[in-house]
């Protein structure tokens, strides 16, 4: 019998590549490659095992400087490629890394379909909401009003919430984190990878050459606290620099509202519990945005289903258990022959 | 219940059988009429009697067109003959016809004299005005250049299964056996094959394949006992002169679909099929998707552009990759046959032409993405590009293009087109134990291993696969330095591997057969070169025309790039090149292109096959003036 020792538990280091990082100094992107590399680490995967599979953008980069297996594709395409490496072999272990452009924008249509399908893969969304590799111009997440070099005058489109399509295209994972938030980041990377299906992460990721501070209103240290939220399974939805601000159904509405706790009589027992379980809470968090609201970070929603890959491996053993053998002078041979004698 | 009748053989014929060397048949009717049912029922029953055929299905676009339009009429012809059969015929020597709306559209493919077999109980005011007809043209003198049998099939059915308690509308439904069953008395052929298909196919419905069966052989015994006009008899057709063994029936998208099957399993590779819907292109998907105990994945994308991504990204973690769509798809994936060409993986896409530009005539057949094959992407961006000839040929073609994807390590591009794919013909059934197994070895040993370090001899970078511990690698669609496969901008770098990827197709070449003609010398007065579905008609065209004497050749291409070493040579022996195409001149641009022979053309782009008569024409008017 041969003997089994366990592999060397792996470091940070050994996930990264001797590749130059060629994003821009200060790109957020640094701290989620950083991130990442100290997550695979720290579950313990194996980099033979790993896949990265990306699309266009600055993000999709990424791949490079990971020592795992790496594939950069084209534009927008990455969940199609990342799919069709899950169907050729589902014991990889597969993350597609994409922008906002690559897959609200171009990709919008393999987005949905992967999560409709619910694939076994994890996709990180860096949304910074701007396109950074072609020099600015205004994304599918750009708010209105967003100036930039193809809109002097201002974007005219209402913005695409990443999360709230994913749960509408029907994904059973959907987490939020942001660059900055070096501890929260491994935490969600985790909770995506242990998930089985489709994980969809969105990272507010900061573009400090094309839309510096986009997303200070509620990153900002100072303000940080009183304007997002971090969710938490089956704690209740209390937030602010006091943690007096809460979450509640709005009494006759099928709507959130922020209240405080300890005025007009509102104890931490009205605050709503989160369950990350819900699909409508999670529809709800997904599109909360200040000044009204805080922005929801963490686990929104988790529900597994069975996966793509579950169901394709299934078909696969029913026909091979009531196939032929797969004997291809059988195949040619099904139906009506005849036979010619001299 | 009614007593199902047996099948009788026929009486001693009271008067002799027509002998015929071949004959060319068109059954015509509504698109609700099951017309390719009868057609196919009548290919299977001709073949194993021992004919040589080939068929040409032609139905409309529309799925469920208006009953008793012209634009609903639904067509299958099939030549067949105790000779070589190699088109579905120029010309019909029978229709068989079901409403005037058939009668008005295929009255063009039937010769002077010809017979007209026709459903006179279709042909009401209603109908007759649906088809644009002002009088009732089996009532005046329009059709007397031609024989005609008026029977009144409607009601001949209508009694036939009148026991069955189908309704009127399902009786009516049996009308297309009533004619078969009349047919094969005509040309003397086996009910048999289609009583134990009636019987597998309405398992479940006893009464429908009774009343079926009933309406065949009814149809079957007025041949036998009615007095026919024209002194008809009925025809007899010798056994052609066939190859022995085991045969079967094949289009060209069953021979596809199993030519896809056998080449991955002969290189031991499993398959990932990745398509989205599209016509003529379809089929392939359905056949595949009930293979998957042959290690086969098929996955309905999204899209086109889904569809070849998802096959690279198979390619890439060690499955075969294939996708299949017609023109207007493989535009799509024009920038992911780019990636493929640049990760350097193998990738086999599949285009069954179809008639364009744009959404073009989506059931008609046409041979014009030949640039779009060769040329058809952004960059220097060489693959190879093979062709099938005829429905057979699809199977050995797809297992060569499998041997050349994972020879090379690239992506391969398959031409048919909508008339090789729903096109039968017999077939030999080869016997997969006489094909040589390759199988393919994935690269494993770290030691050494670079991702775009090639083999000297195919320049194939090696395949290494994720999940090998110690390869862990990058590539993608951004240049990449020729050994280490990481991104290079260095302008030497480029040159060098836009240069490395055009030699590595280019030396696929010299592991192709060298050109040879099909039929005629290697040398002479005139080459006509065809590549594709021309090849039925022009092979006939040119043996027609030696046997009178005339100094002409056909060349074949199946390889369309690389094109064969040999080829410049082969057609520097001719004084004159012709080369028929449905396109408007593709292959004679790329035979004009690479060898400056004065290539001349003979263009058709009506959605239909070339006819025999059309090419020997064009060989006459070259030769004889």
């Amino acid at each position: 019998m041969n003997v089994v020792t366990p592999p060397e538990k792996l470091s940070p280091k050994d996930f990264a590549t001797d590749q130059e990082v060629r994003w821009c100094p200060g790109c957020g992107d640094y701290a989620i490659l950083k991130a990442m590399q100290r997550t695979l680490a720290d579950i313990g995967v194996t980099k033979e095992n790993t896949v990265f599979v990306s699309g266009i953008g600055c993000a999709a980069r990424f791949p490079y400087y990971m020592a795992t297996y790496g594939f950069h594709t084209i534009h927008g395409r990455a969940p199609a490629i990342g799919t069709g490496v899950k169907l050729a072999n589902p014991e990889l272990d597969v993350w597609i890394v994409s922008g906002d452009g690559d897959a609200l924008s171009i990709g919008g249509n393999h987005l949905l379909h992967v999560l409709r399908r619910n694939v076994n893969l994890q996709i990180l969304l860096f949304n910074n909401e701007i396109y950074g590799l072609t020099k600015g111009q205004y994304s599918p997440t750009s708010r209105a009003g967003t100036r930039s070099p193809s809109t002097p005058l201002g974007s005219i489109e209402k913005p695409v919430s990443a999360a709230a399509l994913a749960l509408g295209a029907g994904a059973r994972f959907v987490a939020r984190s942001v660059d900055t938030m070096q501890a929260h980041l491994p935490y969600v990377f985790q909770r995506a990878h242990e998930h089985k299906g489709t994980s969809f992460v969105e990272i507010f990721q900061n573009c400090i050459v094309y839309n510096n501070g986009v997303f200070s209103q509620f990153t900002d240290k100072e303000i940080a606290d009183d304007n997002e939220i971090v969710l938490e399974h089956g704690k209740p939805l209390i937030f602010g620099k006091e943690k007096n601000l809460g979450l509640r159904v709005k009494a006759g509405f099928f709507d959130l509202e922020v209240v405080t706790i300890g005025q007009n009589g509102i104890t931490e027992a009205d605050i709503l519990v989160h369950d990350e379980t819900n699909r409508a809470l999670a529809n709800m968090l997904a599109l909360m945005e200040p000044p009204l609201f805080p922005v929801a970070i963490g686990v929104l929603y988790c529900q597994p289903a069975p996966s793509y890959d579950d169901g394709v491996k299934k078909h696969k053993d029913e026909a091979k258990a009531q196939g032929s053998g797969g004997d291809l002078n059988a195949l040619l041979r099904r139906g009506h022959t005849w036979t010619i004698t001299d | 219940m009614p007593r199902q009748e047996p099948v009788k053989q026929d009486p001693a014929a009271p008067h002799q059988r027509q002998e015929l060397g071949s004959a060319v048949v068109r059954f015509a009717g509504d698109s609700g009429d099951g017309i390719q049912f009868t057609g196919s029922q009548f290919t299977q029953s001709t073949a194993m009697s021992g004919n040589d055929l080939a068929t040409f299905p032609d139905f409309p676009a529309e799925i469920r067109a208006p009953a008793g339009t012209t634009f609903g009429v639904s067509a299958f012809q099939i030549n067949f003959g105790a000779e070589t059969i190699r088109t579905s015929g120029d010309e019909c020597d029978m229709v068989v016809i079901m409403n005037p709306a058939a009668l008005k559209a295929e009255l063009p493919e039937l010769k002077p004299g010809g017979l007209i077999i026709v459903d006179t109980g279709t042909f009401s005011e209603r109908n007759l005005h649906k088809a644009h007809y002002d009088d009732n043209p089996l009532e005046n003198d329009s059709l007397a250049p031609y024989r005609v049998i008026k029977l009144d099939m409607t009601a001949m059915t209508l009694e036939a299964v009148k026991d069955f308690g189908l309704g009127k509308k399902g009786a009516l439904r049996c009308k297309n056996m009533w004619a078969l069953g009349f047919v094969y008395w005509m040309y003397d052929r086996s009910r048999q094959p289609t009583i134990d298909w009636l019987n597998e196919k309405f398992a479940k419905l006893p009464d429908v394949a009774a009343a079926n069966i009933a309406a065949l052989n009814a149809g079957h015994a007025f041949g036998e006992t009615a007095e026919m006009p024209h002194d008809l008899h009925g025809f007899s057709i010798g056994h052609a002169d066939i190859a022995p063994g085991e045969y079967r029936t094949v289009t060209g998208a069953e021979a596809l679909t199993w030519g896809l099957v056998a080449g991955a399993k002969l290189v031991g590779l499993k398959m990932t099929f990745c398509s989205y819907p599209i016509t003529p292109a379809t089929s392939i998907l359905h056949y595949l998707s009930n293979l998957m105990e042959y290690d086969i994945v098929t996955f309905q994308a999204e899209d086109e552009i889904a569809a070849i991504c998802s096959a690279i990204g198979a390619s890439y973690a060690g499955s075969l990759g294939v996708t299949s769509s017609s023109g207007p798809g493989i535009a799509l994936k024009g920038e992911a046959m780019g990636l493929a060409i640049s990760a350097e993986l193998p990738l086999i896409i599949l285009n069954s032409q179809r008639a364009g530009p744009s959404t073009g005539l989506p059931t008609k057949t046409e041979q014009s993405d030949l640039y779009q094959a060769v040329f058809g992407r952004n960059g220097d961006s060489p693959l190879a590009v093979l062709a099938a000839r005829s429905p057979s040929d699809c199977f050995n073609v797809a297992i060569e293009a499998i041997r050349i994807a994972v020879t090379y390590m690239t992506p391969v591009i398959l031409l048919t087109d909508g008339y090789i794919g729903n096109a039968a013909e017999p077939w030999l059934i080869p016997d997969m134990d006489t094909y040589e197994r390759t199988p393919v070895s994935f690269r494993t040993d770290p030691e050494g291993f670079k991702p775009y370090l090639r083999d000297e001899r195919t320049l194939a970078r090696p395949w290494a696969l994720p999940g090998t511990p110690g390869l862990e690698h990058r590539i993608g669609g951004l240049e990449k330095d020729s050994e280490t496969g990481h991104i290079s901008y260095d302008p030497e770098n480029h040159q060098k591997m836009t240069n490395l990827r055009m030699a590595k197709i280019n030396g696929i070449a010299e592991s192709l057969p060298l050109q040879t003609t099909e039929e005629g010398a290697d040398k002479g007065r005139m080459a006509v070169v065809g590549w594709g579905s021309t090849y039925g008609s022009i092979n006939r065209a040119v043996s027609a025309l030696r046997d009178e004497g005339m100094d002409v050749s056909h060349i074949h291409l199946r390889h369309i790039w690389p094109l064969p070493k040999n080829l410049g040579d082969l057609l520097a022996g001719f004084e004159q090149i012709l080369v028929p195409e449905m396109n408007t001149g593709q292959l004679k641009t790329l035979l004009r292109d690479q060898y400056l022979v004065d290539a001349q053309g003979l263009n058709k782009v009506s959605g239909q096959p070339f006819k025999i008569a059309e090419i020997e024409s064009a060989i006459r008017d070259r030769l004889e003036n």
